[in-house]
């Protein structure tokens, strides 16, 4: 199920502004792809562009191309809310919806979608809830509300949610920067797991982060401050991190700016 | 599995058919238009731009709240057309000056004269009366409530004055008329035996103990406008930057120094624009009114022990009348003017309380 | 204030608190009782209110036929009869003005903040339920009276009343449906598309029922409130003393226009039916504020 990503020249706007230029790169099937850079330089805009959200900000704008599979996701006649259904998305701020228990919110995508029967629901819940190692914690109180958990089970409830609608791929966006060190630790455990299902881009500030989960690594970065992001450089995240083309990207991971 | 979810994009999914053109598709807010690239150009079947994929749902669910909208929009504006439509033939037919006759006689449609001063004076004497008792009163509760009181009781106490609101204007009239006018009599004679030599404490055109004046009518809406008024200086005084209350406690200011020169001079106009919502309501109130005041013929010696009649309690008054377009356009003549002075009120209010705060930091 | 605590067996030497000055203590003090002042007398009229209520109010209705009689075929002089005929108008008259500015009103708040923020049409509908918002309510039954009945040609009735209150209503179901509307959260509404909800589905499964304990709780306030309107009863319908359940037809009481007719029989048994009549309506709104306190707390958000 899991799909490669091709993004060619893609340019974004806000308004009049231009967030980010000819972005070009290649996300493999399961495997993850870790966007890092300075903070304002494009990143999350990018990660928003591939499943559509962008545009869910008024006075937004899109050009250029998101390819799954071969097929771009803003041709003509495609159907954002099917593109999203592909291509989940999970926070950087956890955000179960405080009206739905822990169940009905892993299985929120499918009942809102028209799924009604039981049976599959349940199993879907089960299975959601472990692939985010999550059962275990709250198979006792599935119909309490997800309010309730601690931060970290409310962002693997939401990475739950996310895969309860069986997307292609999963975008993180910025997953654990509102969670403790032990939290982040679980995250990063399933994100390694959830790579051999599901193709898999993350969003992060930590580089160690990067380094940790990765399998290539895109690096954005801002020429100057009100010019738009552009991507410097892609590429094994070993070789990223070791042995950077550019020097911008060796300044960034050694620390010198940023 | 991995070809067939790709074509689903582009089939509408059961029960959810998915329609092409629109401005707005799965936007938080607005639209958001996208160009057409160059590197992709679109189908030729398709010219100008992308064309934006939205479901039958949101076409559907977006058409009727914009349509509830516009039905609102419509529906006020008529307000206005309708009672200017409907006045405009028992204006032409009155025999007297609308805005300077003091007259009502309206019960034939063939002889009509009527005009609105009278019940102009009635109707700012009686606001009048009520705004200058409840400014004082509500900016006091304001502070109290806000600056004074322990934190645990502020929230009941507001809670006790906003039980004011709750009260139909039936029964203040009610009250107004058999409870509290009895008692106010012996003050009424004072104020206008002690201090008649000044016009507006002069007698009315009813005996100063009939009770059933502006003075006790003021009195009433006092009452009935306190909450309106302590809601809204209640929510500018609290929203005082606490760093300037600090500023001036650090200074050693006593608290009444800090109210003065911090809280007060901060929700000042925010109060005065709480007191013209009041004076809205004032102006527009109806039965407490037609209950307090007694009718007379006598036209009005403008004093605040005057009977008489509100724009408001005219109509309400009147509705026994109703029965031909010119009466009832004289009524909807009156109820216009009623309305235009309590919108520009209200606006006045809306002014006022926008600038409150502003310039001040 | 707590300088005024300074020792004062302190000796020559300057103290290192000095006294307030005599003048400062006396306004600050004379503030502070003022201002406690006015709480106070605005607690007297209520008070005062509700005990006359209470007072002269509470005896017919401890009769079981206040609560299944109406005052037909009472003369004035007659004591007894009851309130039925009054309450059936009055819970008709409101439920049917509901049944309409409810939905509507809802939905504008709903269009005012998901699809229109900003826009022209969006400032328009704004700047027209402030209009609505000060409407006097004599002017709203002035309106319905000059469309309903002059321009439409319909007979007074009840369901005129509903009409004039549904412009009453109106811009207080469309303020809370927009103040609660705007406290959810952008992230949640995020969420759901990222999970692929369409945006109407978002709005009625998601933002609305995030935001239904507040919008509930406002739109019941409001009903209370407009239950106590008595002005455009006056104009937009007869008094009845007999029980009529045909919204569409015929004279019908409620309890305002109950109050307000009893007053004008001064007979002791008028009076005292008039009374019971005003601590009922009374009862009735108090009863549906706490039913409004109920449901906030029964539909708020839970985290347990």
């Amino acid at each position: 199920m899991a799909k490669r990503l091709d993004i060619n020249d893609l340019n974004l706007y806000y308004n009049k502004f231009h967030a980010v230029q000819d972005v070009t790169l290649q996300v493999h099937a399961r495997s993850v792809t870790a966007f890092i850079g300075p903070s304002g330089c494009g990143k999350s805009t990018v990660l928003r562009a591939l499943n559509r959200m962008h545009e869910v900000i008024p006075g937004s704008r899109v050009e250029g191309s998101v390819l799954l599979d071969g097929e771009d996701v803003y041709a003509p006649g495609v159907d954002p809310v099917q593109v999203r259904r592909t291509i989940g998305m999970v926070f950087q701020r956890a955000n179960p919806f405080p009206t739905m228990s822990i169940r009905d919110n892993v299985v929120a995508g499918l009942k809102l979608a028209g799924v009604k029967d039981k049976k599959r629901l349940e199993e879907i819940t089960e299975h959601s809830l472990r692939g985010a190692n999550l059962w275990e914690e709250v198979k006792d109180r599935l119909n309490k509300p997800g309010g309730g958990l601690s931060g970290g089970q409310q962002q693997r409830l939401c990475i739950a949610r996310a895969i309860a609608v069986q997307p292609d791929v999963l975008l993180m966006d910025e997953p654990c920067s509102a969670l403790d060190p032990i939290s982040t630790l679980a995250i990063e455990d399933l994100i390694a797991e959830l790579k051999k299902d599901y193709t898999i881009v993350i969003v992060t500030h930590n580089m160690q982060q990067a380094a940790r989960v990765s399998d290539q690594t895109a690096f954005f970065n801002l020429p100057e401050v009100g010019q738009p992001g552009q991507l410097v450089e892609i590429g094994e995240t070993g070789k990223i991190f070791s042995n950077p083309s550019q020097k911008a990207t060796e300044g960034y991971i050694s620390g010198r700016f940023g | 599995m991995t070809e067939s979810t790709n074509s689903e994009w582009r089939s509408a999914p059961p029960g959810e058919a998915v329609t092409s053109p629109g401005d707005t598709g799965n936007t938080l807010v607005g639209s958001s238009e996208e160009a057409a690239s160059p590197e992709h150009p679109t189908p030729p079947e398709q010219s100008g731009g992308r064309k934006k994929v939205i479901r039958l749902g949101d076409r559907l669910f977006q058409s009727v709240a914009t349509g509830s909208g516009i039905f609102v929009v419509a529906i006020i504006a008529s307000i206005g057309l309708f009672l200017l439509v409907r006045a405009i033939p028992a204006l032409q037919a009155n025999e007297a000056n609308f805005l300077l006759s003091g007259q009502w006689r309206t019960g034939d449609p063939e002889d009509m004269a009527f005009g609105i001063v009278d019940l102009a004076w009635i109707t700012v004497a009686s606001s009048l009366v009520a705004l200058i008792i409840a400014m004082p009163v509500a900016g006091g509760i304001a502070l109290f409530l806000t600056q004074y009181a322990p934190r645990v009781l502020a929230k009941p106490f507001a809670y006790v004055v906003d039980l004011l609101a709750a009260v139909p204007s039936v029964i203040y009239g009610l009250w107004g008329a058999l409870v509290l006018a009895p008692v106010l009599k012996p003050v009424a004679l004072w104020i206008n035996g002690t201090l008649g030599w000044i016009p507006i404490f002069a007698d009315g055109n009813v005996p100063a103990n009939s009770g059933s004046n502006v003075f006790t009518a003021g009195i009433v809406l006092a009452v009935m406008i306190l909450p309106i008024i302590t809601g809204v200086a209640r929510e500018v005084f609290s929203r005082t930057p606490s760093a300037q209350i600090e500023g001036a406690l650090a200074l050693g200011a006593t608290k009444w120094e800090v109210v003065r020169t911090t809280v007060w001079p901060f929700g000042r106009s925010g109060f005065v624009g709480g007191a013209m919502l009041g004076l809205g309501r004032a102006l527009g109130e109806t039965v407490a009114l037609t209950v307090i005041l007694s009718y007379t013929f006598e036209g009005p010696h403008y004093s605040i022990f005057d009977a008489g009649a509100t724009f408001a309690s005219r109509i309400a008054l009147g509705s026994a009348e109703f029965n031909n377009h010119l009466t009832v356009g004289a009524y909807i003549a009156a109820g216009l003017v009623l309305f235009i002075s309590t919108f520009a009120v209200n606006a006045l209010a809306r002014w006022i309380e926008s600038g409150s705060g502003k310039g001040k930091k | 204030m707590r300088t005024d605590t300074a020792d004062l067996e302190r000796p020559a030497s300057a103290p290192a608190f000095q006294q307030l000055g005599l003048g400062r203590k006396i306004k600050n003090h004379t503030a502070t009782v003022l201002f406690g002042l006015a709480f106070v007398i605005a607690v007297v009229p209520l008070l005062w209110v509700l005990f006359t209520l209470v007072q002269r109010g509470l005896a017919p209705m401890l009769n079981a036929e206040w609560w299944n009689h109406s005052f037909y075929g009472l003369l004035p002089n007659d004591s007894g009869g009851g309130v039925y005929h009054a309450l059936v108008g009055t819970l008709e008259q409101t439920l049917v003005c509901a049944l309409i500015a409810v939905p509507l009103g809802v939905t504008v708040g709903i269009f005012l903040i998901e699809y229109g923020r900003n826009s022209k049409l969006a400032r328009t509908t704004t700047f027209m339920v402030d209009i609505l918002s000060g409407l006097p309510s004599i002017v709203a039954g002035l309106f319905i009276y000059a469309l309903w009945i002059t321009t439409f040609g319909f007979d007074r009735s009840g369901f005129a009343v509903s009409l004039s209150l549904v412009l009453l209503m109106l811009p207080v179901v469309v303020r809370v449906t927009e103040t609660m509307l705007t406290i959810v959260p952008d992230e949640l509404r995020e969420a759901s598309y990222a999970l692929g909800v369409p945006k109407w589905k978002t709005i009625l499964k998601v933002v609305l029922p995030t935001s239904f304990s507040g919008i509930i709780t406002g739109i019941i306030l409001g009903l209370a409130r407009v239950m106590g309107e008595t002005a455009p009863l006056l104009i937009l319908v007869g008094y009845s003393r007999a029980i009529n359940y045909n919204l569409f037809e015929g004279p019908m009481a409620s309890l305002p226009l109950t109050v307000y007719t009893a007053r004008k029989t001064s007979t002791e048994a008028g009076e005292y039916r008039m009374w019971g009549a005003a601590l009922t309506l009374v009862l009735l709104i108090m009863l549906i504020n706490l039913l409004a306190t109920l449901l906030s707390k029964l539909f708020a958000v839970k985290t347990r």
